[in-house]
């Protein structure tokens, strides 16, 4: 096997193991700073050794029985220089507790521990990313924009509090689960889209290396938590999104609207396992969350083979279910752009000059109303609409987006 | 593990006739699940008196450290196993006494 294979082999085993490498360290030490360093530390000896040596017959375990080493050197170290013997009874503790049954996977804890409600949103994005997905700090700093330094502080303080405020390392109990799995879906969700609608002017319109790493976390959630509707559902709506990702941005970096999309470029795996977790949880007759409704609407969409197929009025309705449970004025934005499809867009703008209270910030609604008063044949204000959306967007792709159908107004 | 549950307001009433009676029940629901150590209530911050004897010099000053729209007008320290089981306990305090808390752990 040459260098370059050993590379490859390394960086698959960081991708699968990491996370599972990390939550057996937490639960053996309790302590989120020695499991990550731990882990690390191990991936760096794998670096050194595994081109000279060969890989071993079991990465995950040789990674594991590395970190476990590299972490009780770290606490014997660190006893020696301040004296403290709490940590003594791990050291003798060599051979690994047995393993737990699925529900307690300890890549699950670790989930919710990343994902406590006693974190700020941006920390528990943050520490998800490093702890269960294995990003770098500089990574997760270049994808949210801010400084490398600043991301270091904020996991470092959120591992502090973790320890100090003795956040337990578990998956909670049956009455508390299906509130904090809403939180960890909110996590991901959060990733996912600034992955696919990055929020700055410093970046790719589309950041496929953080939807992927939605799509990986939320299969990893999926297979944990198997029977919850509401994973499966935010799975199948990253999918059915991520599925249509080459066909969304032109060769110039501008963003495409769906109908203006190829839709022979959409991927036609990624569809298919969408529609079919869609029908999963139709199939369950079970009350929808919002993340099956959203699924189901974007089920709808690229079930179409041509953007006149789409049956807009199923998807009226399902925006209609999507207000009863999450009445917010983003939600009626959308349930709008599908009114327009089916009443025409005068009833639409109605609908969306109702919301200008609530979202005169939000640039969807400028670009909104700007569609709709060009159907209308508005062209002044249509051009002021869009100049407000474009005042207010961050994502070049969609800027461009936005500029070029400013300017085709004429 | 110890858990300090500090009673925030912004105005310096004392609690009302409910409010009262629901923190006696809240008490002793502590004390019979094994988490009660101590509470009690703080008087207004216009009853407030800071000293700094950081130079030897006793220098008393009247009033709060500090300023503010809120301050803490009561607290409880209890006893549970983690941040999850404090939450709990806090969130149930929080409604008996009808005031925002804060949750920090001793050290």
């Amino acid at each position: 096997m040459n260098g370059t294979d050993t590379r490859e082999v390394i960086a698959r085993a960081h991708h699968e193991e990491w996370a599972r490498v990390v939550a057996a360290l937490t639960r053996r030490f309790g302590d989120l700073d020695i499991a990550e360093e731990g882990a690390a530390e191990a991936f760096a000896t794998a670096v050194e050794r595994w081109p000279t040596d060969g890989i071993p017959p079991n990465p995950g375990a040789w990674l594991t029985t590395t970190a476990n080493r590299k972490a009780i050197d770290r606490i014997r170290r660190e006893n020696k220089r301040d004296d403290k013997h709490k940590e003594a009874g791990v050291l003798s503790d060599i051979e690994p507790p047995a393993p737990l049954g699925a529900i307690d996977d300890d890549r699950l804890r670790l989930i919710f521990i990343c994902c406590h409600p006693a974190l700020a949103m941006e920390t528990r994005v943050a520490l998800t990313l490093r702890m269960v997905g294995g990003l770098s700090v500089s990574e997760i700093a270049r994808a949210f924009l801010v400084q490398e330094s600043a991301m270091s502080r904020r996991i470092t303080r959120a591992k502090a509090k973790i320890k100090a405020a003795r956040i337990p390392y578990r998956v909670p109990s049956e009455e508390d689960l299906p509130l904090r799995v809403t939180g960890v879906l909110a996590v991901l969700y959060l990733v996912f889209n600034e992955g696919y609608l990055a929020s700055g002017p410093d970046t790719d319109p589309v950041r496929d290396d953080l939807t992927a790493e939605a799509i990986r976390l939320a299969r990893l959630v999926r297979a944990l938590l198997p029977v919850d509707g509401e994973v499966a559902g935010l799975l199948a709506l990253m999918l059915l999104i991520e599925a249509r990702r080459t066909a969304r941005v032109s060769a110039v970096g501008e963003l495409i609207a769906l109908d203006e999309q190829n839709r022979g470029a959409w991927d036609a795996e990624m569809i298919a396992e969408g529609h079919a977790l869609v029908r999963e949880r139709l199939a369950t007759g079970m009350a929808p969350g919002r993340f099956q409704i959203l699924a189901a609407i974007n089920a709808l969409h690229t079930s179409a083979r041509d953007v006149r197929d789409t049956d807009w009025s199923q998807i009226v309705a399902l925006y209609d279910q999507l207000v009863r449970v999450e009445p917010s004025p983003v939600v009626a934005l959308n349930r709008a752009i599908a009114v327009s499809e089916l009443d025409g867009p005068e009833v639409a703008l109605a609908a969306v000059d109702r919301l200008q209270d609530q979202l005169v910030e939000y640039h969807p609604y400028h670009a909104t109303r700007a569609e709709l008063l060009r159907r209308l044949g508005y062209g002044p204000a249509a051009r002021a609409a869009y100049d407000a959306a474009i005042e207010r967007a961050g994502n070049p792709g969609e800027i461009a987006y936005l500029t070029r159908r400013r300017d085709q107004l004429g | 593990m110890q858990y300090l549950v500090s009673v925030i307001t912004d105005s310096i009433d004392r609690a009302d006739p409910d409010e009262q009676a629901a923190i006696d029940v809240f008490n002793e629901q502590l004390q019979k699940d094994g988490h009660w150590v101590f509470a009690g209530g703080l008087g207004a911050p216009s009853t407030a008196t800071v000293i700094d004897n950081r130079g030897g010099q006793g220098l008393m000053t009247d009033g709060p450290f500090t300023e503010s729209k809120e301050f803490f007008i009561g607290f409880w320290i209890i006893e549970a196993p983690d941040l999850d089981v404090a939450v709990k306990l806090a969130t149930e305090g929080s409604k008996a006494c009808n005031r925002k808390v804060e949750v920090r752990p001793f050290l």
